[in-house]
């Protein structure tokens, strides 16, 4: 009897719980929900967005893997989450290891704010600046004819093999600051006295970073991932300004073929379709990555 | 268990609510839009006051100087009529005006580019409104030649192009021709060519001389059109690519328009065009030209303004014929037909703005402003051996000859996308001239057959 009662009482708790996530699973619904929705139906429709539409079945779905171009886009957002995850991850741990170490440093803040700024500059201004970088006369090309390198420039978005690649490493400018911030919070919280008995122990820079730091970092690395990756799969803004998805279809991302499907070519139920395959795709590869998160970290 | 059974319910209910709002009514569904039986008239001052919502895409120097003076001008004559003036880029347009006319607030009179995708695809919806009683009414059936008034038809159901009613008029012609250095052309002894062989066979001797023979940049994706659509009109000649276009007949696997594309190849190989192509911007080849640093540049008339301030005397502009042929060709129409929507309450007023904006004396603001009218006056005689001069007789003489191909982009809605990017991996050499035009052929197929 008296361990019933308890549980009863929570349990009445529990459903005017509910009643606070109202307003916000309303919310939710009315601007996130029914459009979803509608999008998913919109994906079972042969439609042009004006006349009548007729019922395709998965044709869409079945398109995604028979058509050639839609079936690139998402390769090249799985070669997208290599720059935009991948390399600022890897970086970003490496450059922690370092600059851990000098922690107690003046300008710390500083610096770091210095590396975060590409995260908070629109992203169309840090797609206009890559293109005049990457262009036949920008930046990279007057360096490599600085060092004498001059046979391998070319217009970096316009070559079929450097384009993609291209457009990745400007993903990997953007994520290397945003991962060093969460990775340099990490840790910072880790208690001084662990370094301190390690190093008493003998422990080198090395063992340090693998023993203690990167195990401390898994928390902050289970977010950049999430951030990164999320932001690899639905690149629209820096392929629309730097590439319009070419040359020919060579950068083409599945954000991007949903919108100009949707609003160029009248292809309506097709952009659903790879709009719904898309959300889908995060929302899973979201989890696995979340299979990294310590347990015991809230 | 309890847990696990109220979990059953919610994710049944939710299968529910998906399987319900996919069987609710299909999107689009069927509009049933009155016909419009009302007499038209000319008389718009009887309505009393009249806003009128127009979307326009002149949005560039010379033509949005002319559509503001215009407007004005309009205003004044009649006081009661307001004009909203919004104003879109083409791209914008494109990508804004059908979610606009699918709306409750629809605007009264809007630029509809011609072809299937978009005026194809409006008429079928019904969304903008035959003008063919206005036509009677102000004339434009006698005002315009009988081309240029076709690429403004459709057949009511949206599925065959340049045939049945009229629904819209252009305010400017536009053609797509060679750009070509004077100088450069004398210091060389080269006269300018007047068919495509003649064309080709300067080429070498200008490459030769250590001079750039066409600037050409492609990263926007869309001057890929103009480049191919200029060579494939000059080797198979207007009636093939105009029944292509149109969907008449013919197959982008043809003879000719394998061939158009092996020329563009050749003249990658042998360095004629810009090098690195594809990560050149169009302006950028543009701005090359005009610092004379090519002799040749292949765009549109409506860079007229910008080339005739660079380069002044030294600007021509000429377009090609093909070889057995005295009629230049090339591909061109007209500016973006000025059509009513199907919504608007003011037709009458929207007619008479629509006659106003396009009329001969608005031919005379827009050649005082620098724009191509659609039909010039009959007493336009611009200074000779200038660039307005050149164009001006090659506009005349390829709307006399019936030489005018419709872009190449009209042929399926997703043609625009195809051919880009197409012309991007041929002349990367990422496919073949069989390739591409089978890439071509593919895409038009796949329309022509669901049609």
């Amino acid at each position: 009897m008296a361990a019933i009662l308890p549980r009863r009482s929570r349990r009445r708790v529990r459903w005017k719980a509910y009643l606070y996530v109202l307003p916000a699973f309303a919310f939710f619904a009315i601007f996130l929900g029914v459009p979803l929705l509608q999008t998913a139906q919109y994906s079972f429709y042969d439609w042009n967005g004006i006349g009548p539409s007729t019922w395709a079945g998965v044709q869409n779905y079945v398109d995604l893997i028979l058509d050639q171009k839609l079936r690139d886009s998402f390769v090249h957002a799985g070669i997208l989450i290599f720059f935009f995850a991948a390399v600022p991850v890897v970086l970003a741990l490496a450059l922690t290891a370092i600059i851990s170490r000098g922690a107690r440093m003046r300008g710390m803040s500083i610096f770091r704010t210095l590396l975060f700024l590409p995260q908070v500059i629109a992203s169309v201004v840090v797609a206009t600046t890559w293109v005049a970088i990457y262009s036949p006369n920008g930046l990279v090309n007057q360096l490599l004819r600085a060092v004498g390198l001059d046979s391998i420039t070319t217009a970096w978005l316009g070559g079929f093999a450097t384009a993609l690649p291209a457009v990745g490493l400007i993903g990997s400018w953007l994520g290397i600051g945003l991962c060093l911030v969460l990775f340099l919070s990490g840790v910072a919280n880790i208690q001084p006295e662990l370094f301190e008995s390690a190093r008493l122990e003998g422990a080198g820079p090395v063992r340090e970073f693998l023993s203690i730091t990167l195990p401390a970092l898994r928390g902050p690395i289970a977010v950049a991932l999430t951030l990164t990756v999320v932001a690899a799969l639905k690149t629209f803004d820096l392929v629309y300004i730097t590439t319009h998805g070419g040359p020919g279809n060579a950068t083409s991302v599945p954000a991007y073929e949903a919108y100009n499907r949707a609003f160029n070519t009248g292809q309506v139920g097709s952009a659903g379709a790879v709009a719904v395959v898309l959300t889908l795709l995060i929302l899973i590869i979201t989890v696995f990555i979340q299979k990294l998160q310590p347990k015991d970290v809230e | 268990m309890k847990k696990f059974s109220r979990r059953t319910v919610l994710s049944a209910g939710t299968a529910a609510a998906i399987a319900l709002a996919l069987e609710a009514c299909a999107p689009g569904g069927s509009k049933t839009t009155t016909a419009t039986s009302a007499a038209v008239s000319t008389d718009i001052a009887s309505a009393g006051n009249v806003t009128l919502t127009v979307w326009d895409q002149n949005t560039d120097g010379g033509i949005n100087t002319a559509q503001t003076q215009l407007n004005a001008a309009f205003m004044k004559e009649h006081p009661k009529v307001k004009i909203e003036r919004v104003t879109r880029s083409f791209a914008d347009l494109k990508t804004t005006l059908k979610l606009a006319l699918t709306s409750k607030t629809a605007p009264d009179v809007v630029q509809v580019n011609q072809g299937y995708p978009d005026m194809g695809s409006f008429v079928q919806g019904q969304l903008i409104r035959p003008v063919d009683d206005y036509a009677k009414l102000y004339g434009w059936d006698s005002y315009y030649p009988q081309q240029l008034l076709d690429l403004n038809r459709f057949t009511p159901d949206g599925k065959t192009w340049q045939a049945g009613n009229l629904y819209g008029v252009s305010q400017t012609g536009e053609m797509v021709g060679l750009y070509y250095n004077k100088k450069i052309l004398a210091d060389l002894s080269l006269k300018a060519p007047r068919t495509i062989s003649e064309f080709e066979a300067l080429l070498p001797k200008i490459k030769a001389a250590g001079m750039l023979p066409i600037s050409y940049g492609d990263v926007e994706k869309s001057p890929g059109i103009h480049i191919y659509g200029i060579v494939q009109a000059a080797l198979a000649g207007k009636q093939a690519v105009s029944d292509l276009v149109t969907g008449k007949g013919g197959a982008w696997t043809d003879d000719s328009s394998v061939k158009a594309a092996q020329t563009l190849v050749d003249w990658v190989d042998k360095g004629y065009l810009t090098s690195d192509a594809n990560g050149i911007s169009r302006d950028a080849a543009l701005a090359a030209f005009n610092s004379g640093k090519s002799a040749f540049t292949i765009t549109g008339t409506w860079q007229l303004a910008t080339v005739d301030k660079a380069l002044g005397a030294d600007a021509g502009f000429l377009v090609l014929a093909p070889d057995s042929s005295a009629t230049p060709v090339t591909t061109g129409g007209e500016g973006l037909a000025w059509g009513i929507t199907a919504a608007s309450k003011n037709a009458d007023a929207a007619a008479a703005y629509i006659d106003y904006v396009t009329n001969a004396n608005a031919s005379q603001v827009l050649i005082d402003t620098g724009n191509l009218p659609t039909v010039p006056p009959k007493d336009w005689a611009p200074k000779p051996n200038t660039l307005t001069a050149d164009i001006a007789s090659s506009w005349k003489s390829v709307n006399e000859g019936s030489g005018m191909v419709p872009y190449l982009d009209y042929s399926t809605p997703t043609f625009y996308d195809t051919l880009t990017a197409a012309v991007q991996e041929l002349t990367a050499k990422q496919k073949s001239p069989t390739e591409f035009a089978a890439a071509l052929q593919a895409d038009y197929s796949a329309f022509i057959g669901k049609k």
